[in-house]
């Protein structure tokens, strides 16, 4: 029951975002500095979650090349900017994780 | 001008090739929240009505860690909180919609339905949008992906136990996530926002229930704006979009 409370409450606010500027608050209504502010969302908000995952496999800080997460992530993040591609990344970035891995 | 049916078959072609990285994405999202051991109609559930691809990854190892429902849908929230970006950047071509137009179109509006649609918007941005219906093309695209994101779930939950945990397929969520990443850093302030950040998050892991991601999230925000403001970059002023321009 909880569960589905916090899955209701999810949606609310997932919601809430979408429809922000669209249908609730109507476009004039955001000042230039928090629409400044909103393009650091993106890049804030993905590398909070890739840093632990790339740096932190374990549950310590690995810095060494044979953390082969952090070199599987650099490898992909080269192919996402030289080739713009999010499945050649995605696919590049296993193979690496899984030849480093054997 | 095209037609709503050429609108919209034109936002369904354009969702194709994105829907590569979308299935594997989907499919991993759950397998990993069978494996935290979320009921199956909870997974689904979430992929149903949140249709939110990262929060639903993150909501599912808070879930399996027990953490307050609070904790999960603030999380939530600062992890969806750049749809708000993508809120005011079609606004303007929204704006002449009835409500039930917009409605639709926002709980539609994912990273990947916004990409297309910006793109379609802007290049057809010459014509006035009333009259148009160019909002049928992100409807084409927006419906293209859920149908996905519920299918390739359902998937990855019936083979949930069967993928073994060696094959490390969870990592996909990262290297997602770096894909989608690399292409925001355009600037020195975009990648200042990234790096610290990524440095908060790595210190605030000890932290209890994931509370190092939301201040994270936020410190990154504060060194961008903080970057743009010493003069790092040109500031961002407010430029007129494309749909106010008089022809």
């Amino acid at each position: 029951m909880t569960t589905w409370l916090t899955i209701l409450g999810m949606v609310a606010v997932t919601y809430s975002v979408r429809l922000s500027v669209i249908a609730l608050l109507g476009d004039a209504a955001l000042s230039p500095a928090v629409r400044c502010a909103l393009r650091y969302v993106p890049p804030a908000a993905l590398s909070a979650i890739v840093f632990p995952a790339v740096f932190m496999p374990g549950s310590s800080l690995d810095l060494s090349p044979g953390n082969t997460h952090l070199v599987a992530g650099a490898v992909a993040a080269v192919v996402a900017w030289r080739a713009r591609s999010t499945v050649l990344s995605i696919a590049v970035g296993m193979i690496a994780l899984w030849v480093l891995g054997t | 001008m095209l037609s709503r049916r050429a609108e919209f078959w034109g936002g369904v072609r354009a969702q194709l090739p994105i829907l590569l990285g979308t299935m594997p994405f989907g499919m991993i999202y759950g397998i990993a929240a069978t494996n935290a051991g979320l009921p199956v109609e909870v997974a689904l559930g979430m992929s149903l009505i949140v249709f939110a691809g990262s929060s639903q990854f993150v909501a599912a190892e808070l879930f399996a860690g027990g953490t307050p429902g609070a904790i999960i849908v603030l999380t939530t929230f600062v992890v969806n909180l750049r749809h708000m970006l993508y809120s005011a950047s079609l606004a303007p071509y929204l704006r002449h919609l009835g409500r039930a137009w917009k409605y639709l179109l926002a709980f539609l509006l994912t990273d990947e339905a916004y990409a297309v649609s910006i793109t379609h918007y802007e290049a057809n941005a010459t014509a006035p949008a009333r009259g148009t219906a160019r909002h049928w093309y992100t409807l084409g695209a927006g419906i293209t992906l859920w149908v996905t994101w519920q299918i390739s779930t359902a998937a990855g939950v019936l083979l949930g136990a069967q993928v073994p945990p060696s094959w490390g397929l969870d990592f996909t969520l990262a290297l997602t996530f770096i894909a989608l990443l690399v292409p925001t850093l355009k600037d020195r302030p975009t990648v200042l926002a990234a790096l610290v950040a990524g440095i908060a998050a790595l210190a605030g892991r000890g932290l209890p229930y994931n509370l190092g991601l939301i201040v994270a999230v936020l410190a990154g925000i504060a060194a961008g704006v903080g970057a743009e403001r010493a003069g790092w970059a040109a500031p961002c002023g407010a430029p007129a979009s494309p749909a106010e321009r008089t022809p």
